[in-house]
């Protein structure tokens, strides 16, 4: 067993690294940190990962809260913390430092370049979001079903995501899951 | 701030890494009332929706492992990956359209990298943005 202070402290410095490299928001590090929550660190299992990623996307507020969540189930409350404090402090810092002075390269070149360079990586990190959350909730016909039905659903319709949500918490209410 | 102050700086924020709303709150406290400001649109954003996740969480240690709650919960994971891959691939449509080819091969190498390989994010983002960021200055030029 582990001593507490090294769970905080691999929370920190995991999550602070993250915050660092989530070019296109939050859901860019999934990747990231479901190889160190399941795969390095055996925080959590698979199947639990892609639970707590789906109970923080159907709540409302930021998606950036699914780590509040992991951080709650790794190390309870001040796991929830660290883990927040982590993933917010080190971006909000640099956010807080050129607020002032972010006006002025709105038309620089080397700031359309970067943004434009960032675009694709985005693509990649959230396509491979995807993939690792679906491998791990899809178990069986009826799961890889309804991720399939939600996919169309939220694709080529303009109905609520909640419905498509709710209509799955429902099927797995009467155990048709 | 008017809708198109509101655009620009929203645009400005996602050069910046991390949650976008996030960082997008705390530029905008800052403008409104200096630090304060910022603090009190972080804890405004966050407050709320951390102390929810917290509740849940309980809840989830407490009770997650409960056959009816179970079917609920592979549910969702399954709605919500139905989810994420609609916006990746709403994403991929954007792009296709837009950009040129270069921006597609360091889209596939970063999701074959981390999603399949599934390598060491910062190994992989050590290679591809300063690859992606000398693509796309070369196209611009």
């Amino acid at each position: 067993m582990k001593q507490d202070s090294d769970i905080f402290l691999a929370l920190l410095m995991n999550f602070a690294l993250c915050s660092l490299m989530a070019v296109g928001g939050a859901n860019s590090v999934v990747p990231e940190i479901h190889r160190q929550a399941v795969d390095v660190h055996l925080w959590i299992s698979d199947r639990k990962f892609s639970e707590l990623f789906a109970i923080a996307q159907a709540a409302p507020g930021p998606n950036v809260v699914f780590v509040t969540l992991l951080g709650h189930y790794v190390a309870g409350i001040p796991g929830a913390l660290v883990t927040t404090f982590a993933m917010c402090a080190p971006t909000c810092t640099i956010a807080y430092l050129v607020a002032r002075v972010f006006d002025r390269f709105k038309d620089a070149t080397w700031r359309i370049v970067i943004q434009a360079g960032l675009v694709p990586v985005t693509i990649g990190l959230i396509a491979a979001s995807a993939l690792i959350v679906a491998r791990a909730a899809d178990r069986d016909a009826a799961t890889f079903l309804i991720t399939a039905a939600t996919f169309a659903l939220a694709y080529w319709t303009r109905i609520t995501p909640l419905a498509a949500l709710a209509a799955a918490a429902a099927l797995g209410l009467i155990g048709v899951i | 701030m008017s809708p198109e102050e509101f655009n620009e700086q929203l645009a400005l924020c996602q050069v910046l890494p991390g949650p976008n709303i996030v960082n997008f709150s705390v530029m905008f406290g800052s403008r409104a009332a200096g630090l304060l400001g910022s603090l009190a649109a972080l804890f405004g954003l966050l407050g709320p929706p951390v102390i929810f996740m917290i509740l849940a969480g309980i809840l989830y240690r407490r009770y997650g492992e409960l056959p009816e709650l179970r079917g609920v919960l592979a549910g969702i994971a399954a709605a919500a990956a139905g989810l994420l891959i609609a916006t990746s691939l709403q994403m991929i449509r954007a792009m296709v359209k837009n950009r040129l080819t270069t921006g597609h091969i360091v889209a596939v190498v970063t999701f074959v990298a981390a999603g399949i390989l599934r390598m060491p994010l910062l190994w992989v983002m050590a290679v591809v943005i300063p690859v992606s960021i000398a693509f796309a200055w070369w196209e611009r030029r």
